[in-house]
C-alpha cells in the first residue's frame, strides 16, 4: 500500500524541525526585495508625475499645485513600475506589507518646495 | 437499462476548487453523455486591453491564472514584442525560461497534491504541497512576489538572478527532486492509485488530433506535441529535448506525464542556470505598435499549448488581444474522455486534465 511507503517520510518528518512557523506568534523573516508597498523620500520628489502615467492600478495621485503625492496602498499591486521609472530614484519598494484595515485611505504626503525651504533659511 | 437522468456537477464541487459546471447525462451508474457550461467567473480581461497600455497590460495578462501568471505575462511579452520587432537578450530569455520553468514545478506539484487529495491520500496532498512551497520560496527571494511575480516587462525582465542565487535555485532543486522521486515512485506503483485511474477516462490519440487537444492531456494520448519543443528562446539552447509522451490515454498516464514533465523541468532549470549567459537583462522599447501590425505566439503552459494574438493600432493601447487557453481545448476532450464512465469515476477524470477555468473565461 501507498500510505506505507510514503510513510517513512511521514514518518521522518516527527523528528524534523517543522516547515512551518508558529503564526501569529512567529513570522518568516522577509527576504530582501520583497514586494510589500512603495514608500516615497519626498524631499527628493519633483512631482513629475511620471509615476502617476505608469501605475497601471491608477494607486498614485501627484497634485502639483497642493505640492502632494499620494498613494492608495489598496489599488497598488506592487507591480514596481513606479520605483523603476522614477527619474529621481526617490520611491523605493519596502518589504512590509501594508497593514491590515477597516477603511481604505490614501496616504498622502506633502511635498517639501526647495525654493521656499531657502527663503526660509 | 434505465432511463437516462441528468445530474448536475459544480460549479461548487468538492474535487474542483474551479468553478465548471457540468451536465452529466447518467443511465443507471453510467455516463452516457455530458454537457459542460462555463461562464461563472468572466472577468473581461482582453477587453481591458483598451483601457491600458501595452506595458502595464502585463500585469493584467499575469493575473488571468494565479497558477500560470508568469506563462501568461511572458506569452504576452512575447506577442507583443514580435509585433514591434523587439529582440530580447539572451540573458532576459534565460532568466524567463528559467522561471517559467519553476511555475510549471509548482503547477505541477500543486496539481499532484490536489490529485492525491482526490484518491484520498491525505499524507501525499501535504508533502507535495510542502515541496510546492519550496519553488514559492524560490519565487519570493528572486522575484519579491510568490505567486504574481511581475518580472516580465516587454523587452526583457526586470530583476536579474546573480550567481549565488542561482546556486541557491540549484541546490533547492536537487533536494526537492530526492523527495519528489521518492513521492512519485510511491504514486506510481501503487495499487490504490491504479486501481482508480488504469482504464478509467481513456482518450485515443485520433480523438486527440482531431479535438486539438494540448498539453499533458495531450501526451498522454501519445500525441508528442509540445511548444517548448520548437525550440525557441532558451529552449533552443537545451541539449535536447523530448515531450514526454505516454501510450495509454488513459487517467494513470495523465498522471505519470505530469509526474515525470516535473523532473524534466528541473533537468531544464539546472542546464540552463549551467550555461547561463552574461550580458543585459533587458533592452529599451520605444514608441507603439504600427497601426495593423499583427503578432501571434504560442507558449507551453503547464496545463497545454496557449496561444496569444495581438494587434496594433498606431497608438500606445492595442487594438486587440486574444488568448486561447489549454484549458478551452481540452475541454472538449474532457467531454468525449468522460462518455461511458462510472460516475464515481467523473471527479477523477476531470482532475486528471487540470482545467483551469479561470484561465478559460478570461
Ligand atoms: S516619478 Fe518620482 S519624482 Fe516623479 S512624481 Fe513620482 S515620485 Fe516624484
Ligand atoms: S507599484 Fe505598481 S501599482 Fe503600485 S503604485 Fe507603483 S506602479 Fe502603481
Amino acid at each position: 500500500m501507498g500510505s506505507f511507503k510514503l510513510g517513512g517520510m511521514t514518518f521522518g518528518s516527527l523528528f524534523k524541525k517543522p516547515e512551518t512557523v508558529l503564526y501569529p506568534f512567529e513570522t518568516k523573516p522577509a527576504p530582501a526585495g520583497l514586494k510589500g508597498h512603495v514608500e516615497n523620500e519626498v524631499s527628493q520628489c519633483i512631482l513629475c508625475g511620471i509615476c502617476q502615467k505608469s501605475c497601471p492600478a491608477d494607486a498614485i495621485v501627484v497634485e502639483k499645485k497642493e505640492r502632494t503625492w499620494s498613494i492608495d496602498p489598496f489599488r497598488c499591486v506592487q507591480c514596481g513600475t513606479c520605483v523603476r521609472l522614477c527619474p529621481k530614484k526617490c520611491l523605493t519598494m519596502e518589504p512590509s506589507y501594508t497593514p491590515i484595515a477597516t477603511t481604505k485611505t490614501c496616504r498622502v504626503l506633502q511635498v517639501p518646495d526647495p525654493k521656499a525651504g531657502v527663503t526660509e533659511s | 437499462m434505465s432511463k437516462a437522468t441528468i445530474i448536475p456537477f459544480g460549479p461548487q464541487h468538492p474535487v474542483l476548487p474551479e468553478p465548471l459546471h457540468l451536465d452529466l447525462v447518467v443511465q443507471d451508474e453510467t455516463v452516457v453523455d455530458c454537457i459542460p457550461q462555463i461562464g461563472f467567473v468572466h472577468r473581461g480581461l482582453e477587453k481591458l486591453v483598451e483601457t491600458r497600455d501595452y506595458n502595464q497590460f502585463i500585469y493584467i495578462a499575469e493575473r488571468i491564472c494565479g497558477i500560470c501568471a508568469m506563462g501568461h505575462s511572458l506569452g504576452y511579452a512575447e506577442t507583443v514584442e514580435s509585433l514591434m520587432g523587439v529582440e530580447v537578450p539572451k540573458r532576459a530569455e534565460y532568466l524567463r525560461v528559467i522561471w517559467h520553468e519553476l511555475s510549471r514545478v509548482h503547477s505541477h506539484l500543486l496539481w499532484l497534491g490536489l490529485a492525491a487529495d482526490a484518491f484520498g491520500f491525505e499524507s501525499m496532498f501535504m508533502h507535495c504541497w510542502r515541496l510546492r512551497e519550496r519553488v514559492l520560496d524560490l519565487f519570493e527571494k528572486t522575484t519579491g512576489g510568490r505567486v504574481i511575480l511581475s518580472v516580465v516587462k516587454v523587452g526583457g525582465v526586470v530583476r536579474d538572478i546573480d550567481a549565488t542565487q542561482m546556486a541557491e535555485i540549484v541546490s533547492v532543486l536537487d533536494g526537492l527532486k530526492d523527495e519528489y522521486t521518492q513521492i512519485m515512485n510511491t504514486l506510481l506503483t501503487d495499487t490504490s492509485v491504479k486501481n482508480r485511474t488504469v482504464g478509467v477516462g481513456y482518450l485515443s490519440a485520433e480523438d486527440a488530433t482531431a479535438l486539438s487537444m494540448v498539453g499533458p492531456f495531450a501526451r498522454a494520448s501519445n500525441l508528442a506535441y509540445d511548444v517548448r519543443s520548437f525550440g525557441r528562446g532558451a529552449y533552443g539552447d537545451l541539449s535536447e529535448f523530448a515531450p514526454i509522451t505516454d501510450t495509454a490515454g488513459d487517467c494513470f498516464a495523465r498522471v505519470k506525464v505530469r509526474c515525470l514533465e516535473v523532473l524534466q523541468s528541473i533537468e531544464i532549470i539546472k542546464e540552463l542556470a549551467a550555461k547561463m549567459p552574461a550580458g543585459d537583462i533587458a533592452v529599451d522599447v520605444k514608441g507603439a505598435p504600427a497601426d495593423g501590425a499583427q503578432a501571434s505566439n504560442v507558449l507551453e503552459q503547464p496545463r497545454g499549448e496557449c496561444y496569444y494574438y495581438a494587434r496594433g493600432n498606431g497608438s500606445k493601447n492595442l487594438e486587440r488581444m486574444r488568448m486561447r487557453t489549454p484549458t478551452s481545448q481540452n475541454l472538449a476532450g474532457m467531454t468525449v474522455a468522460l462518455k461511458g464512465c462510472d460516475l464515481a469515476d467523473v471527479n477523477m477524470i476531470i482532475l486528471t486534465i487540470d482545467p483551469c477555468i479561470s484561465c478559460t473565461e478570461r
